[in-house]
């Protein structure tokens, strides 16, 4: 099994981090993992994306053009990358801020109302987490206990209290998702 | 004629006024005749011999006339990349925090090319010792204009004299090093007189006894001569150096410890 | 103790190993994509762990002097920075090559020239290979393509540093330093502490001196001088060379590429077989000593190579040279700090080497 994400949206929204906290939970079961962001001036308030990879096998190249999913959080991302979705793969986004709706037929595409969802649950900071559990749903490549141990490993301990909104948000999220036909 | 000494008096040892100390080797210096680098080895030898440091010692060479001072001091010593002596300097002092540690450096080296270095080792109040000499001009290069060439004074890239709105104002480390917060001992002296080289000789003791107390950096400038790159014989360079360095770079401490 | 298994940025990796492999002192100045190195150190406090020494020195230049200072004493230490950085250090380095002193310089490999960009490139190649400063001199040059070499290659290259007492470099790139990976620690090793004769620590009673310097007036003993080091990178040539081979057996074609090149090659070499084409793939880990008997020697398989490089075409200098005309090589690249897709990789082998 070899799993191809394209994570992309505003620096802020938790982008970076969403991926660093799957490929944490790649490790908890044992796969090899690459994390490989977009860095520098870029990312202070402007858009953020990473590349994940979680495969069974020795990773190749951590820079891909094509992917499986792609997670995409703001138009520009949206814009960007959607072409960047194999045939066949799978598209997510929030619906938040989009003023041009995905438009390809030979992927799955499904939406997230993350943002909204975010504000009803009184914390943005849940924002990834919700994306994260709608993406597990339609991608159940990483066990939701190893994926709680990730969070906890990239949580500084300071931040740990607030471990159990991050497990509703993910449940949150699983639920949410729908798919666009 | 009872007011003469001969010479079987001279060389009695109770009649010895000047010996080589044992911490510089035999190797002939190759300094012109009357330059001040020979007389501030054989002091900074003195005081390494007398503090009985000599296994301790690390010295460092800048590019310049004395970049052969390895070859004098029978010391360790690395040599340094222009104007890096105080980098160098820096880390062997934290990596062997109980050595003395000094740097040796001229105008050029201390206050053009390594001014960085200079200013942030003595910011940071690193535990060395830096020896500055200061003749206003590069020996080695062939007698060019240096940062403290003082107004007026010819060289061979100022052959009608420094002209301020040309080439700018001389530069006063000393002065400057001095106002920094990490430098505990700060002095200009000169080595061209027998009283001026028992001071100097005083500066380094009591240098090495505060960086043996970690309190900081000291620096001892010192005013000195280059016969040759002045065009002067030996006698007419430290007249010419008492008559128009001096009153710009007066002798004297910048900055003492209270004790 | 047992190994310790991270997920880190490579820039993290190399500052972690670094104080695992018992290093003396660290001396650097920020700048990106490198500056994780020096943050991850300060935070680590490792004067606590092994008293190693962390100075944020006040430039880059300072900082080589202050690595030539530390190596001079006979220490385990480095600096670290990228592309523009590393030029400033030139002159700092000719020195300690000059004056035979070890040491470790890690360059995170960004875009130039000038100022350029700060996204990964490989165009410091001639610079990391071929000296880079003035006067005949090599560093040994170590080429990461993971963030495990990242931390593994700390310890070799010290290792090799103080074998030949000659500086070694390792040459990664903004990719390798800015990703994250799994990466397997040693455990944490002692500072050796241990005196070299050629060091000055004191000159004790029962020795001569030490002097370090890269000085000497005299042509014949600068001459000779000259003479001992090119023996010695000789020797490297012949003892030291480093690389691995993949999917090399029954390649028809063969791709020439180190660092991220070599992971972005691995896939295209994947993708190309998807396709049919017999195509494997050599990866340089000594860019200095580089591997040229061997690539010479897959020359005689092979009825084409294409080095595939983040520059306008530098290695493949030494591709050619290695290959002394036998078969067809040639080069395809990207600058600028654009990575290249494996897609454009195996277009290029079709179009450059197959299809030519």
């Amino acid at each position: 099994m070899t799993e191809e994400i394209i994570i992309a949206g505003f620096g802020g929204q938790g982008v970076l981090s969403m991926g660093k906290i799957m490929a944490y939970s790649g490790i908890m079961q044992d796969m090899e993992v690459s994390w490989m962001p977009s860095y520098g001036p870029e990312m202070r308030g402007g858009t953020a994306n990473v590349t994940v990879i979680l495969s069974d096998e020795r990773i190749s190249s951590p820079i891909l053009r094509i992917f499986d999913t792609a997670i995409l959080l703001n138009q520009q991302s949206l814009d960007k990358f959607e072409k960047a979705v194999r045939p066949g793969g799978t598209l997510i986004y929030d619906v938040n801020g989009i003023s041009r709706n995905p438009e390809r037929k030979d992927i799955a595409v499904y939406r997230i109302d993350a943002t909204e969802e975010a504000i009803r649950m009184e914390s943005s900071k849940t924002f990834n987490m919700i994306v994260l559990g709608g993406y597990l749903k339609i991608k159940p490549v990483l066990k939701m206990e190893n994926v709680l141990t990730g969070l906890k490993k990239s949580l500084p301990e300071r931040y740990h209290h607030l471990l159990p909104i991050n497990e509703k948000a993910l449940s949150r999220g699983m639920e949410i998702i729908r798919k666009l036909d | 004629m009872a007011d003469t000494i001969s010479t079987k008096q001279i060389i009695k040892p109770e009649n010895l006024v000047h010996k080589k100390s044992a911490v510089m080797t035999d190797t002939t210096m190759h300094y012109c005749p009357g330059c001040g680098h020979g007389t501030t080895h054989q002091i900074l030898a003195e005081v390494i011999e007398e503090l009985g440091i000599q296994e301790n010692t690390i010295g460092i060479t800048p590019v310049g006339c004395s970049v052969f001072m390895y070859n004098y001091l029978n010391i360790d010593m690395q040599e340094a990349a222009h104007g890096r002596a105080p980098a160098l300097a820096t880390a062997i002092k934290r990596l062997m925090p109980d050595k003395y540690v000094f740097t040796y450096q001229g105008d050029g080296d201390l206050a053009a090319i390594g001014t960085a270095e200079t200013i942030h080792s003595c910011n940071r109040g690193e535990n060395i010792l830096i020896i500055f000499i200061n003749n206003g001009i590069y020996g080695m290069t062939g007698g060019q204009m240096a940062p403290t060439t003082i107004v007026g004074m010819k060289s061979s890239t100022t052959p009608y004299g420094r002209d301020v709105s040309l080439m700018g104002n001389p530069l006063k480390m000393t002065d400057i090093v001095a106002t920094l917060p990490g430098t505990y001992y700060v002095t200009r002296q000169s080595v061209h007189k027998p009283g001026n080289v028992r001071k100097m000789k005083k500066a380094i003791h009591k240098a090495f006894e505060y960086q043996k107390k970690k309190k900081g950096t000291c620096f001892i400038e010192v005013v000195s001569n280059c016969p040759s790159g002045w065009r002067m014989t030996p006698v007419e360079s430290n007249k010419w150096m008492e008559e128009n360095m001096l009153p710009f770079y007066p002798l004297g401490d910048f900055k003492v410890p209270e004790e | 103790m047992e190994k310790e298994l991270r997920l880190m940025k490579g820039n993290e990796a190399f500052a972690e190993a670094v104080i695992r492999a018992g290093t003396d002192a660290y001396f650097g100045y920020p700048i990106t994509p490198q500056s994780e190195v020096l943050e991850y150190l300060t935070a680590e406090k490792p004067h606590e762990r092994t008293g190693m020494v962390v100075l944020q020195a006040e430039s880059e230049v300072a900082a080589i002097n202050m690595v030539y200072g530390g190596a001079g004493c006979g220490k385990k230490v480095l600096t670290s920075s990228s592309s523009p950085g590393i030029s400033l250090k030139q002159e700092g380095i000719s020195y300690i090559a000059g004056a035979e002193l070890p040491c470790l310089i890690l360059n995170v490999v960004r875009g130039g020239p000038g100022l350029g960009t700060i996204q990964p490139s490989q165009s410091d190649y001639f610079q990391a290979t071929k000296g880079g400063g003035h006067g005949d001199y090599k560093l040994i040059v170590l080429a990461p393509s993971s963030v495990q070499e990242m931390a593994d290659f700390v310890e070799l290259a010290f290792e090799l540093a103080f074998k030949y007492r000659n500086p070694a470099m390792i040459l990664s790139d903004g990719a390798i330093g800015q990703m994250m990976e799994k990466v397997w620690f040693n455990p944490q090793k002692k500072r050796s502490g241990e005196l070299q004769p050629w060091a000055t620590t004191g000159k004790t009673a029962d020795r001569e001196r030490n002097i370090i310097t890269s000085l000497d007036l005299d042509p014949h003993r600068q001459e000779q001088f000259n003479l001992k080091l090119q023996k010695k990178y000789r020797e490297m040539k012949e003892k030291e060379v480093r690389y691995e081979t993949f999917q090399c057996d029954d390649a028809e074609y063969l791709l020439v590429a180190y660092g991220t090149s070599s992971r972005v090659s691995q896939k295209a070499i994947q993708m190309g077989r998807e396709e049919g084409i017999k195509v494997g793939l050599l990866r340089p880990i000594t860019l200095f000593p580089f591997p040229s008997k061997e690539i010479n020697e897959l020359a005689d398989q092979v009825k084409g190579i294409l080095t595939v490089e983040m520059s306008a075409g530098q290695m493949v200098e030494d591709v050619k040279l290695a290959v002394n005309g036998k078969i067809p090589v040639e080069h395809f690249g990207r600058m600028g700090g654009i990575i290249p897709t494996p897609e454009e990789v195996v277009e290029n082998l079709k179009a450059k080497i197959i299809g030519g």
